[in-house]
């Protein structure tokens, strides 16, 4: 079960707390949220890298000859 | 670090948490400062973590400018507390992350915090990011507790430490 901590600053007591079954289904939803968002990032990252690679095929050029041209 | 610096509390875990809160935090400074070195459990190089106030997640904004070792970054990201280290970087390593927060007993401005935060790790992908962040609810309040939280469903590994500084400006 996943705990938090809880640090007093008056009296230096430190209690650590099992999360309410309210904050770990928080916690699963975040987590879900965080590798969809991440899986999108990621898939549009991978689309335009198909992209670039396919209008450089088509033009003929590498990378480099590419960056050459645009400085 | 300058001589008007107070250390409030200090923890090193002992075993995984998923977050650490500083509560009933003295309102006799005129900024506090949380220092943490962290490492988690999620099967990543480095995530986000976050930043509460109050017990609050809600009212928060705050925008970054980061760098992964092969690109640069920028975006929002609410309540972002920097970039802990997480299980795929080299082992035993732990972030590096410095979070400001000034005038934080006002009772009528928006709380303004600032991030310098680094992850650590033997290799090409490391984070380096500053974060500029508000805490800006409806009924301004005075700061009296902070929490920090690891990425979602990830924990705090034993060997993580936290300290909470306060600091006079006089």
């Amino acid at each position: 079960m996943p705990t938090k901590l809880i640090i007093n600053c008056e009296t230096g007591e430190q209690t650590e707390v099992e999360l309410t079954a309210e904050e770990i289904a928080q916690r699963e939803k975040d987590a879900k949220a965080y590798e969809a968002e991440k899986k999108a990032k990621d898939d549009a990252l991978a689309v335009q890298a198909k992209l670039k690679a396919d209008v450089l095929k088509r033009l003929g050029l590498t990378e480099d000859e590419a960056k050459a041209l645009l400085s | 670090m300058a001589n008007t610096y107070t250390l409030i509390e200090a923890k090193t875990l002992a075993s995984a948490v998923a977050s650490v809160t500083f509560s009933s935090i003295p309102q006799t400074y005129t900024d506090i400062k949380c220092v943490f070195s962290v490492r988690t459990d999620r099967s990543s190089f480095g995530s986000y973590c976050f930043v509460s106030f109050n017990g609050s997640s809600s009212n928060f904004s705050a925008r970054f400018i980061g760098g992964d070792g092969s690109s640069a970054a920028s975006g929002t990201q609410s309540q972002l507390a920097g970039i802990e280290t997480d299980a795929n970087a080299t082992a035993n390593t732990f972030n590096n992350t410095e979070l400001y927060v000034p005038n934080y007993i006002s009772t009528t401005n928006a709380k303004s915090y600032s991030v310098d935060s680094v992850s650590e790790n033997n290799g090409s992908t490391a984070f380096d990011y500053l974060v500029a962040g508000l805490w800006n609810p409806a009924t301004q309040a005075a700061i009296t507790s902070l929490g920090i939280t690891a990425e979602a469903g990830a924990n705090f590994v034993s060997g993580s430490t936290f300290y909470l500084y306060g600091i006079s400006n006089s």
